[in-house]
């Protein structure tokens, strides 16, 4: 518990020295994600602990294992919080995991994602250097961004032992609205409230039903709600325990996930029809973040996303032996690897974790 | 079957990675005709005449002549002067506008200046999704002025917009006086389209709000142009807001200026733009614009608030309150947009006026934690009177980012020597209390000597590597950036501050 950080660096320079694979883990909380995870355990998840923290500054400093709980517990002492609204999978998500994985609630499309959040970090690269990148400053164009570089890595870059993270005040108020209609529907007017100036926060689809969030002052978010549903005819209302809803939607306690078919997770272009996907589908991040269901082939979900302008991952169940992620072109697929060998060169983390060939 | 072509791969050696240096020499007359063989010939310049506007970028005190200057007009044209160059080993030096404050556009004397000012097309916007394509010459400003009609804007304003383009803002990972709420140009991208040093034309990103596997867009985002040649950027748009009303407050110390910022963000509001001018500022930017500033006060804070109506009132009237109970020694709220374009004149002139009471004026670009604000003006003071050089501030408070304008006659020898020195200590002072050498303006050729300051050798290795990786032949505007190893030693030993060197903690200097 607390700073072990000279520890994780003598485990990594002990396992280069020797090229020992290394199998990065954090609380355990997403042992689903990515393809299978081979090597000897390094445990960064008792690596924790608030190093840092000003309210007024909006910049918060912690080890990479500290709990996404306590660091949201700190964060409410001041009304602030993290406005990615980490998804937590379990009782020990921590803020290392989220960043590796990429992961970023329903208020993303309004408030940012993780990696739109992070300042700086640490992190022990495959030669057993301990490096510092980006800063505890809103603004830092020093240096190629290695911070934001390890969102969505899966840890296969090295061992991020430290984040900065900006930190914003919790709205005032929030409201949830809801209104029955079709996907289709849905998704067009999930896209045109957004595009007006009034204080969204989320916009979801699921079981024939949209939901939409407001946050912020208290007199904005209530004149927005009543014109709202003035414009619907009555059809939208106001939801009770809304909050509820987007926890479990964050979190992935619905109903829909559960069960164990493959979990598809699509990003894509908001307004995108997705005629085999939508009607079936979860809809989230005001269309641009869909989850399906369906016993396919990761390249047949690949043609369907890429037909709606993005990608898909299978992020959960299936067949995690062969690829998991969209396929990449040959170009960039080259720079990624020559990526890995730049910050691992002798391939000691999670190796095959994000791609076979990563 | 690898991608990778094996004379390409990265050596599996545990000697640090460094940067490029040399380059072999360039017979201007035969290159050039290689390139006509598929660009305009109109579109290769090389008499020196013609190609003397592309010696400097904004920061005119760095230039130099390249051999020559492309300005091709497709991207298929663009990917074959990279598969030229990169055969050859040409340095190649991307430019947009010419606008960058760091030399970052300045060319490489032995290669050639790849200008994308053909590349000028907005070529769609989706106002359903909220996008827009764009060439990378388009400038900042054309983007929303096209988004106008559908109630849209791009969030990012760098303060010269009007000329600008978004390929340079990617490079530069641009920002303004709206990014502690708006975010940065990496907050505000959806993809970019980037012909690589090999000539591959790749997409980054998607139309969707990420992509799978490590985040390459936030990584070129910011790069300046050390990693490819952007050709295509897809940005997102924002709805504009209903109403947009700014406090001015003036105090009469910087200190309580500085408490105002903490304490407006205390109550749980985010200004659209939070602006903090010191009372040389002031009275500089009071003279040429006659906005009404109070010129009796040594700071000055102008608060943006935009929302909708309901939100804009509540947080107006609340700061208001604040700065009052806080000491503001004057409190006026723009009434209309005509006042609030008149505030904020005074705000956006403030580098013309001080321009016009010196000769010359140095922009410096470093940022800070807002605590330190109070302690870095003073240190910052005392610097002036030691180097016998005045300096202006003003500073994006909401986001820590220092805009130090210092005053210089470029005419009296050793000048501008005296005032490198002074924004180098500046600089270094900016990272001393845990801020950056640069928040907005990049490291260019201009702050190279800083970098070391601020990041160990370790972490300058890392860098390197992350540049071999996309530019396996080191021809993206080499020497720009990031220092090589060697620099970082002379320009340590002979720093006027001394820092730690790398150990195997990483050493950065972060305090």
């Amino acid at each position: 518990m607390g700073d072990i950080g000279a520890q994780l660096q003598e485990q990594v320079q002990q396992a280069v020295a020797s090229r020992t694979p290394l199998a990065i883990t954090g609380g355990g909380s997403k042992p689903f994600l990515g393809r299978g995870l081979h090597g000897e355990p390094l445990n960064v998840g008792d690596h924790t602990g608030i190093v840092s923290y000003e309210p007024v500054e909006l910049v918060l400093t912690v080890r990479a294992g500290t709990r996404i709980a306590d660091i949201e517990a700190a964060l409410a002492e001041n009304g602030q919080r993290l406005a990615f609204e980490p998804p937590r999978f379990g009782d020990t998500d921590t803020i290392g995991g989220v960043l590796a994985a990429n992961l970023s609630g329903p208020g993303r499309p309004w408030q940012g994602s993780v990696r739109d959040h992070v300042l700086g970090l640490r992190l022990i690269n495959g030669r057993g250097e301990h490096l510092r990148f980006g800063g505890q400053v809103m603004k830092n164009v020093a240096g190629y961004d290695a911070s934001r570089l390890q969102a969505g890595a899966l840890g296969t870059l090295g061992v991020i032992t430290e984040l900065s993270l900006k930190v914003l005040p919790k709205p005032a108020v929030e409201q949830t609205l809801v209104q029955d209609m079709t996907a289709m529907d849905a998704i067009a007017l999930m896209n045109r409230l957004a595009g007006q100036p009034k204080p969204l926060s989320a916009a979801c689809w699921y079981q024939g039903r949209l939901y939409l969030r407001l946050s912020g002052s208290q007199p904005a978010v209530e004149a927005t709600a009543e014109a709202w549903r003035a414009d619907s005819g009555g059809r939208m209302e106001s939801l009770e325990n809304g909050h509820d809803f987007w926890c479990q939607l964050r979190d992935q306690q619905l109903s829909f996930f559960e069960g164990s078919r493959p979990l598809w997770r699509f990003s894509v272009n908001p307004t995108a029809v997705m005629e085999d996907i939508d009607t079936d589908a979860l809809i989230d991040w005001g269309g641009a973040q869909r989850w399906g269901r369906q016993d396919e082939t990761l390249s047949t979900m690949a043609e369907r996303a890429g037909r709606a302008g993005g990608q898909v991952s299978l992020f959960r169940h299936g067949d995690r032996t062969g690829e998991v992620m969209h396929p990449q072109p040959a170009p960039v697929r080259a720079i990624q690897q020559r990526l890995k060998a730049a910050f691992d060169p002798h391939g000691i983390f999670n190796s095959g974790h994000l791609y076979s060939w990563i | 079957m690898s991608a990778v072509k094996q004379q390409d791969r990265l050596a599996v050696s545990d000697s640090p990675l460094d940067g490029r240096t040399e380059f072999p020499p360039v017979d201007r007359h035969a290159l050039a005709e290689k390139f006509r063989r598929f660009l305009n010939p109109d579109s290769v310049l090389t008499d020196d005449e013609t190609i003397r506007p592309y010696e400097c970028d904004g920061l005119s005190m760095y230039c130099e002549m390249p051999q020559m200057v492309l300005l091709p007009e497709t991207v298929e044209q663009v990917q074959q002067i990279m598969r030229l160059c990169h055969a050859e080993e040409v340095p190649v030096v991307a430019r947009g506008a010419g606008t960058g404050l760091s030399a970052g556009a300045m060319p490489h004397a032995g290669g050639v200046v790849l200008s994308l000012a053909k590349f000028d097309r907005i070529l769609s916007i989706d106002p359903a999704a909220r996008s827009a394509r764009l060439q990378p010459g388009v400038r900042n400003l054309a983007i929303s002025e096209a988004a106008a009609k559908y109630g849209l804007y791009y969030g990012p304003d760098p303060s010269s917009q009007i000329a600008c383009t978004i390929g340079g803002n990617v490079a530069e990972n641009s920002g303004g006086v709206h990014c502690l709420k708006y975010g940065l140009t990496v907050h505000n991208l959806l993809s970019v389209e980037v012909v690589t040093a090999e000539g591959d034309r790749v997409t980054i990103g998607s139309d969707g709000y990420d992509s799978c596997g490590m985040d390459l867009l936030a990584l070129v985002t910011g790069s300046e142009g050390l990693l490819g040649i952007v050709t295509e950027v897809q940005v997102k748009l924002l709805p504009k807001p209903e109403v947009a009303q700014v406090v001015m407050a003036g105090f009469d110390t910087v200190q309580r200026a500085g408490d105002a910022v903490a304490g407006i963000i205390g109550r749980g509001i985010i200004p659209g733009g939070l602006e903090m001018m010191d009372g040389f500022a002031i009275q500089a930017a009071e003279d040429f614009a006659h906005a009404g500033y109070p010129t009796d006060a040594q700071a000055l804070l102008l608060c943006e608030v935009d929302g909708t109506r309901e939100e804009v009132q509540d947080h107006i009237h609340q700061a208001e309150e604040l700065f009052r109970e806080l000491g503001a020694t004057s409190v006026r709220t723009s009434g209309s947009e005509a006042e609030r374009a008149l505030l904020w004149k005074g705000r956006k002139s403030a580098f013309p006026a001080v321009g016009r009471i010196s000769p010359d004026y140095y922009c410096m670009d470093g940022t800070i934690p807002r605590s330190q604000l109070a302690h870095v003006l003073t240190e910052m003071q005392k610097l002036s009177e030691q180097y016998g050089l005045r300096v202006a501030n003003v500073f994006h408070a909401g986001d820590g980012n220092l805009h130090p304008l210092i005053l210089f006659d470029a005419n009296v020898p050793g000048e501008f020597e005296r005032t490198e020195a002074f924004g180098g200590d500046i600089l270094n002072l900016c990272v001393e209390v845990g801020g950056s050498i640069t928040g907005e303006h990049g490291v260019g050729m201009e702050k190279i000597r800083q970098m070391p300051n601020q990041f160990g050798n370790l972490e300058v290795s890392q860098f390197h590597g992350i540049k071999q990786a996309f530019d396996t032949r080191g021809i993206l505007n080499p020497g720009k950036g990031v220092p090589t190893l060697r620099q970082c030693q002379e320009y340590r030993a002979i720093g006027p501050l001394q820092t730690p060197t790398a150990t195997g903690d990483g050493g950065a200097s972060h305090g």
